[in-house]
């Protein structure tokens, strides 16, 4: 029996003895099923997190798609096995395969990881042991697949760069077509593969970490990062489409519970508000809208071809979309004809005027969600969030004023030289959202609101910063909780022990490589679950590597020293985001970047206009 | 108008539970562009009548679902338009235009018809078909599910060891599958001491209850 045969036996004959089989069968409305033999080049897209959670995912949409669309190549899915199916499969053998046409991954000429966000490492290991390929860049050899990955988390990618052969840094849709033609040309040439890791490192947004070497002083700071390969190429600066492509509409529609079920057409890449805090807002610069025309058609052409009974529209800040107040209407319109039910996340309250809000009566009355993020004036300038209190508590009277009874309110903690008056802020803020409310629509009003601490993230104004002490978090929620006592307001926090794993990876160095490694060996995985991720096993797996967590999360980083991700580059300049930094100790804002250039580095580091990109003007 | 469509289940839809099937459905009729009619009310739902549930992994050579359809088509055109529509691993074999506002299908169903194959080939078919002879002489069968005990013996309404073409033993069984009552063939397979891994179920036929037969 042929590798892919003896997988489908074990199917037929095993899964019915572990829970939701359905994730391990593919079979979905609008996958595609390629001849293995009769196509030259063989793509596997893995996301390390259960069927459930990866299957709606957009980026590995789009990627499956364009690798699908070429002739010469086939793209096929894998999911992290939940720990029932990991153990069924060890103790048979089985290796990790593909959903489509059932081949081990190891099999593939590619396996591209999605990394959204650091928590998935751990599964990423589990994926590779699995499969049976080995864990290290430097054990693999021609027989391999070559591991890329791609996502927000890989802008800091150092923390992965023991196990990654290549990095995609910034946006797959053009890159990936590249890659196809290196690989296509490599496997002609039957070349060695450090031939192929050369060839790649051509391609601009390809790290390749084995060509980087870092070396670090006695007091564990970076002293140098440098190219061994190429010495004068000292960065690799993130890809951009200029326009974006033709969205994918023939998404897979899955025949078991996934935890969105809907047709997702991104309206805007980027963002140009410049809040302080936010990673994404800074790593998907420049704005790039997708024409209302082009949007209207995409969502009917996804009706058609998923049968989806919803919609949505994705971007960082839909409200910000030049062409919003014609979109949201034509929408709602096409929705109520087909009965479909239509989602808008995303909303700002800066841009959400009472207009837009009108336009979306009649929609069902669910959640409205509205992310003040800080709750006083003063912090929200130290952030640039450019709302305040006033702007907030108008939007909410309008919202009650339409009918909606339940909102949900946004906030973090843990900023710069934040006070326990700012804190108190947030419930002065709840408690006035919440009278408005009362007197609107009375007792009906559900308040919900969410807590969470700030983790200074990579390529933010915010970097150097430390993560707050257990301590001050702790005496923040209490303040919030005693303020919040007896109103019926929902407080949802996250346990401080949780954001750990997050802050340590997703600031952390070349070191973390072995500290991943040893979590994994001692046990960890799903560590995005609450339930699965254990502390313990990171504080163990710490010890036993001896490094000391403390230095990447609650260590304050002086800003001259090297950052582990300063050789990638987002095209947001270093000098623009400690400028930032100085503005907001200085309580200063930035306006949003579509009425005045700041100079973030992105017009001069692409060579473009911000204003020509956005409205697609070549 | 109303019809009632004959379908096959099986492949990668054996795992997709019955509730996950009346989603493929809706998401099936729209792809096929035809309409649902929906009920009224203030949560619309699509009217769509599943004849009876089928358990996970089981397959389903002759199942059985109504559905209310807006606008007018012959038979033919539907099985065309939903075959298309449908994921694979689900297809329409039969299309019957029914009286609107005749009875509830699910009411109808009185039993079903259920084929199990044995999937080693050193199973005994002697053997079982002892074993299958000494729980049709007996008056109770008593079982535990769900930490319930029950009678499963009256729940058995026919039970046969047969040879298949293929050489390969086959237990045939009838049980109840109504509103009072279900049977549930793992449960004999359980009485006989096959384990989950080495049988695979086919439910071959609904039956109908006299009165509407």
């Amino acid at each position: 029996m042929t590798d892919k045969d003896s997988i489908q036996t074990f199917l037929d004959r095993y899964l019915l003895t572990i829970t939701k089989p359905g994730r391990y069968v593919g079979g979905e409305f609008n996958q595609i099923c390629k001849d293995w033999e009769q196509t030259a080049l063989h793509f596997a897209f893995a996301f390390p997190d259960v069927y459930d959670i990866g299957l709606p995912n957009l980026g590995m949409s789009i990627l499956y798609d364009q690798i699908n669309q070429r002739e010469d190549a086939l793209a096929e899915r894998a999911y992290a096995p939940w720990e029932d199916m990991e153990m069924l499969m060890r103790s048979h053998a089985i290796p990790l395969f593909s959903l489509e046409s059932k081949q081990p991954l190891r099999n593939f000429d590619v396996i591209g990881f999605s990394l959204p966000y650091e928590t998935l490492y751990t599964n990423m290991l589990n994926m590779l042991d699995l499969s049976g390929i080995p864990l290290h860049t430097d054990e693999r050899t021609n027989d391999d697949p070559l591991i890329l990955a791609g996502g927000h988390a890989c802008f800091n990618p150092e923390p992965m760069h023991a196990f990654i052969d290549a990095f995609v840094i910034g946006e797959g849709e053009e890159i990936i077509h590249e890659v196809a033609e290196v690989f296509k040309a490599h496997k002609r040439a039957g070349e060695p593969r450090i031939a192929l890791l050369k060839a790649l490192d051509t391609l601009p947004g390809i790290y390749i970490p084995s060509f980087f070497e870092v070396e670090y002083q006695s007091d564990g700071l970076i002293k140098e990062i440098r190219n061994i390969e190429k010495p004068e190429k000292s960065y690799i600066q993130k890809r951009i489409v200029k326009k974006l492509p033709k969205p994918v509409t023939n998404f897979l529609v899955p025949n078991v519970k996934a935890v969105n079920e809907r047709a997702v057409i991104e309206i805007m890449r980027g963002c140009s508000r410049g809040c302080r805090f936010c990673q994404a807002g800074m790593i998907t610069r420049p704005v790039r809208e997708r024409p209302a025309a082009e949007i209207l058609e995409a969502l009917e052409e996804s009706i058609q071809s998923t049968g989806y009974e919803e919609v949505s529209l994705l971007s960082l800040s839909s409200s910000d979309h030049s062409q919003i107040a014609d979109i949201i209407p034509q929408v709602m319109q096409m929705s109520e004809s087909k009965n479909v039910s239509f989602s808008l996340p995303s909303l700002r309250v800066e841009s959400f005027g009472p207009e837009l809000i009108a336009s979306m009566q009649g929609k069902r009355k669910g959640n409205f969600t509205i992310a003040p993020e800080a709750g006083s004036d003063v912090m929200r300038t130290r952030i640039n969030k450019s709302i305040d209190s006033q702007d907030i508590l108008d939007t909410a009277t309008q919202i009650f004023k339409m009918g909606w009874t339940n909102l949900k309110l946004y906030f973090m903690i843990g900023f710069p030289d934040e006070t326990l008056e700012d804190v108190q802020g947030i419930v002065d803020l709840t408690r006035q959202v919440r009278s408005i409310g009362k007197q609107l629509v009375g007792g009906r009003v559900k308040i919900h609101i969410s807590v969470n601490t700030l983790i200074p993230k990579a390529h933010t104004a915010f970097q150097w910063l430390p993560f707050s002490e257990k301590e001050s978090v702790l005496e923040k929620y209490r303040l919030i909780q005693s303020g919040l006592k007896n109103t019926g307001i929902k407080l949802d926090w996250p346990d401080y022990d949780n954001s750990m794993l997050e802050i340590w990876l997703s600031r952390g160095d070349r070191r973390l490589s072995a500290v991943i490694e040893a979590a994994w060996r001692g046990g960890a995985r799903f560590d995005a679950w609450h339930e699965y991720y254990d502390v313990n096993i990171w504080q163990q797996a710490f010890e036993s590597t001896k490094i000391d967590p403390d230095f990447y999360s609650t260590r304050s980083r002086c800003t001259e020293e090297i950052l582990p991700w300063d050789h990638i580059h987002t095209g947001v300049s270093k000098k623009y985001l400690l400028n930032e930094l100085e503005k907001s100790r200085a309580l200063e804002t930035t306006a949003d970047c579509r009425q005045v250039c700041h100079g973030c580095g992105i017009q001069a580091n692409y060579a473009i206009s911000c204003e020509n990109i956005r409205t697609g003007v070549q | 108008m109303r019809i009632r469509i004959t379908y096959q289940k099986y492949g990668a839809l054996l795992y997709t539970s019955t509730l996950d099937v009346q989603t493929i459905w809706e998401r099936s009729v729209r792809r096929a562009g035809l309409n649902l009619q929906y009920s009224q009310g203030f949560h619309p739902q699509p009217r769509i009548q599943i004849a009876n549930p089928l358990p996970l992994g089981f397959i389903g050579s002759h199942e059985l679902i109504d559905i209310w359809l807006a606008d007018e088509f012959n038979s033919a055109e539907i099985i065309n338009l939903l075959n298309s529509a449908l994921p694979e691993g689900m297809q329409v074999l039969e299309v019957e235009i029914i009286e609107e506002n005749g009875p509830s299908l699910p009411k109808q169903i009185e039993a079903s018809q259920y084929r199990v194959d044995l999937l080693n080939t050193d199973d005994n078919p002697d053997k079982i078909s002892v074993l299958a002879q000494d729980i049709l002489t007996k008056d109770v069968l008593p079982r535990v599910r769900n930490r319930k005990s029950y009678d499963l013996r009256p729940l058995i309404q026919a039970l046969e060891v047969q040879i298949s073409e293929s050489g390969n033993t086959v237990i045939l069984l009838k049980m109840p599958s109504n509103s009072s009552q279900t049977g549930r063939p793992e449960e004999v397979m359980a009485e006989l001491g096959i384990p989950m891994e080495d049988f695979r179920v086919t439910r071959t036929n609904l039956v109908f209850s006299g009165k509407y037969a």
